[in-house]
């Protein structure tokens, strides 16, 4: 276990890493990652502070629970307080606030409301309670999907129609895509998140990388990882290039996960998704296939579509989200919105940037 | 329903069945005579400055790695006495039962604690059974309270930390609460760590025997080290920087911990203490601490930077500094 973590936390590779970087840098430059085990790692080993003030880190849309639009959030509390449900879900989502409410507070007033450690355990739940329907809620991006793609085969297979998911799964390109599109940031490269590229591959992010001119560099996530990717990231800038290249050598192929993939593919289709701070992007969400539409908990319990619900006045989460504000921004931070009582989603998940924020300062 | 003797409502109930309980599987291991005197309250005397505690148990599952809810029961209490400075005497225990909770299980956990007791120089003087209806407990909880002399001249607090003290850890963080997040199966991860769980007085009375100007001791349980840290901080009002570098951390924990994304820094001990000296006496604390058993990895991990606002500081292996704050939320519930 240690071969696979000193090495990569080795100050005297930092301080070389860090050198050049300072001697690479000159203008300005934003970089981009989009993703919360990132921006954790970040904030983790303070590598902020040790990078030049030119440099500027911004977190993107990268947590799952954080991009969860408040419309799914209250249509999976409508579902939590049906007395056929139980709930199964990461226990990330158990604090998020809905419009009135939310999972934990929920269970607290006698919902069935369990907290599993992967979609496998929502299965063999179904199975163990025959006489109650299990929901598991599905919130991830590309890394996730295709182990619960699996699950809802193997439901199918084995026939337990108990068993569904109240699935908000959603892709990562989509999203670059759209706020390169929008232009509310400067932005000059994307610091590509590892574990989604791991099943997607680096071909994914060719289109941004051309289209855009736009520097992308799929990282690891250790300490040197991240600063290696912020001087490649660099060294294109210098050169004028604009390419998808990988740090993250030990874990991504530039064509993914192959198998992984094609079990995606088998059960999920791309259509609309609805994600808090950017809105309804087209293609950005998996939906569960025709032959799989017996495990959509959306159309087994006719959750109506709520067109989006409001969120929170004064909370920045969709700013913070897509890289417009910082956390300290928000007039809610550290004052009304902690992690013990969280106002948005970005407080409330591990991988939040508000958490991030709040917990590392 | 099998053979195996189980806990009845009746075995809670002061009449018969009770006194056969006690009589046959509690009285017999926790002999001692004031406990035999069987009245409604134990009586003693004690001299000086006493310290008085309490604590209940209710980790899942009751035996894990390294201990049991037993064990931890006594430890816990006798810890917390121990940490301002005072020789346990003392304990109390009282137990709810849950309906149906198999007899042997129970006087495993009573020899457990008699033990424990024994090891630490403690007596159980007293102490409460009730029984309540299935699935109004989880098998078994367990309250302990306990008293403790303070020898004349011991003063040691959270409130005593002082710029310039040195912090001193006895050995390697985050065990216990590894051993217990393992042994709930809920990750499917196997390890070999097993739980610290241990009584600490003998270490602290090799310490302050020594004679170091011991200003801090705290036992870093719920919340772990970072937590404990952020609690002495605000209780003395000084800063605190902590080495990453110097934390001794397993190489299994440090495992377990990178699989499921925690930070050892909060993950519970339950057999470690945190100790802020003087820097001109820490050498001898050092040496007191590594002459005794729970104590053989004792280091320096870390210094009080200065008073002003509390605030606990990480200087991070690679280099740079972040605030290390209190935990947030519940990292696991039910681990003591």
């Amino acid at each position: 276990m240690m071969k696979y973590i000193d090495e990569f936390r080795d100050k005297k590779l930092v301080s070389g890493l860090l050198e050049e970087i300072d001697r690479l840098s000159g203008q300005p430059v934003n970089l981009m990652e989009v993703c919360g085990t990132h921006t954790m790692a970040i904030f983790r080993s303070g590598i902020k502070q040790l990078l030049p003030e030119t440099i500027n880190l911004i977190s993107g849309p990268g947590c799952p629970v954080c991009v969860t639009a408040q419309a799914d959030i209250d249509a999976m509390l409508a579902l939590a307080r049906d007395k056929r449900v139980t709930i199964a879900t990461f226990g990330d989502m158990l604090k998020v606030p809905g419009t009135r409410s939310s999972l934990e507070k929920e269970r607290a007033a006698g919902c069935r409301v369990v907290p599993v450690y992967s979609p496998l355990d929502a299965l063999e739940l179904a199975r163990e309670r025959p006489g109650t329907e299990v929901v598991f809620l599905a919130v991830g991006f590309e890394t996730t999907a295709p182990a619960i793609a699996s699950v809802v085969s193997d439901a199918r297979r084995q026939n337990i129609t108990n068993f569904s998911i109240y699935c908000c799964h959603k892709l990562i390109p989509p999203a670059m895509k759209l706020l390169l599109d929008a232009r509310e940031l400067k932005l000059d490269g994307f610091l590509c998140p590892g574990h989604v590229s791991s099943i997607i591959g680096s071909r994914a992010y060719t289109g941004i990388a051309r289209r855009y001119r736009m520097p992308c560099v799929i990282s690891g996530f250790e300490p040197t990882d991240i600063l290696e990717t912020v001087l490649m990231l660099l060294r294109q800038r210098r050169g004028g290039a604009a390419r998808v290249e990988i740090q993250y050598k030990r874990a991504v192929h530039p064509a993914g996960n192959p198998l992984a993939m094609r079990m995606l593919r088998a059960v999920f289709s791309a259509g609309d998704a609805d994600w808090r701070g950017l809105g309804v992007i087209p293609d950005s969400g998996l939906h569960l296939k025709k032959p799989f539409h017996g495990f959509d908990a959306a159309r087994k319990f006719r959750i109506a579509p709520v067109k989006t619900a409001a969120e929170p006045r004064q909370c920045l989460c969709g700013k913070v989200l897509r890289g417009v504000s910082t956390p300290p921004q928000c007039r809610l931070f550290g004052k009304t919105c902690t992690p013990e009582h969280p106002y948005g989603p970005c407080m409330v998940s591990s991988e939040g940037t508000c958490a991030a924020w709040y917990k590392y300062r | 329903m099998n053979n195996t003797a189980r806990i009845l409502l009746g075995h809670g109930s002061g009449g018969t069945l009770t006194h056969q309980l006690l009589a046959k599987s509690i009285f017999p291991l926790f002999d001692n005579p004031i406990l035999a005197q069987a009245d409604d309250a134990a009586v003693f005397s004690l001299k000086g400055a006493t310290a008085l505690t309490t604590d209940s148990f209710v980790v899942q599952p009751l035996f894990f790695p390294g201990g049991d809810i037993g064990k931890l029961a006594v430890c816990g209490t006798v810890n917390d006495l121990a940490m301002m400075g005072a020789a346990p005497l003392y304990l109390t225990a009282a137990c709810i039962i849950e309906e149906g909770f198999e007899i042997s299980l129970l006087e495993k956990i009573i020899r457990s604690m008699s033990r424990a007791a024994r090891e630490a120089g403690v007596t159980i003087v007293g102490g409460d059974l009730k029984v309540v209806e299935q699935g109004a407990a989880d098998g078994i909880f367990i309250n302990t309270s306990g008293v403790g002399s303070i020898a004349r001249g011991r003063s040691v607090s959270g409130h005593g930390a002082r710029p310039g003290d040195l912090v001193i850890i006895n050995g390697h963080i985050g065990e216990h609460g590894t051993a217990v997040m393992a042994a709930r199966q809920n990750y499917k991860l196997t390890t070999a760590v097993k739980s610290d769980c241990a009584c600490l007085n003998g270490l602290v009375d090799a310490v302050l025997r020594a004679g170091p100007r011991v200003h801090v001791m705290r036992d870093p349980t719920r919340g772990g080290v970072a937590t404990t840290l952020n609690e002495i901080a605000l209780q003395s009002g000084v800063q605190i920087e902590i080495d990453e570098e110097q934390l001794p951390v397993t190489p299994a924990v440090r495992g377990f911990s990178e699989i499921l994304g925690i930070d050892p820094l909060y993950l519970a001990n339950e057999g470690k203490m945190l100790l802020f000296a003087d820097p001109r006496s820490t050498a001898a604390a050092l040496a007191a601490m590594r002459g005794h058993p729970l104590g053989k990895q004792a280091r320096i991990i870390g210094r009080v930077t200065g008073k002003g606002e509390p605030l606990v500081v990480l200087r991070t292996a690679i280099g740079s500094t972040r605030i290390l704050s209190m935990l947030t939320g519940e990292q696991l519930p039910r681990i003591c």
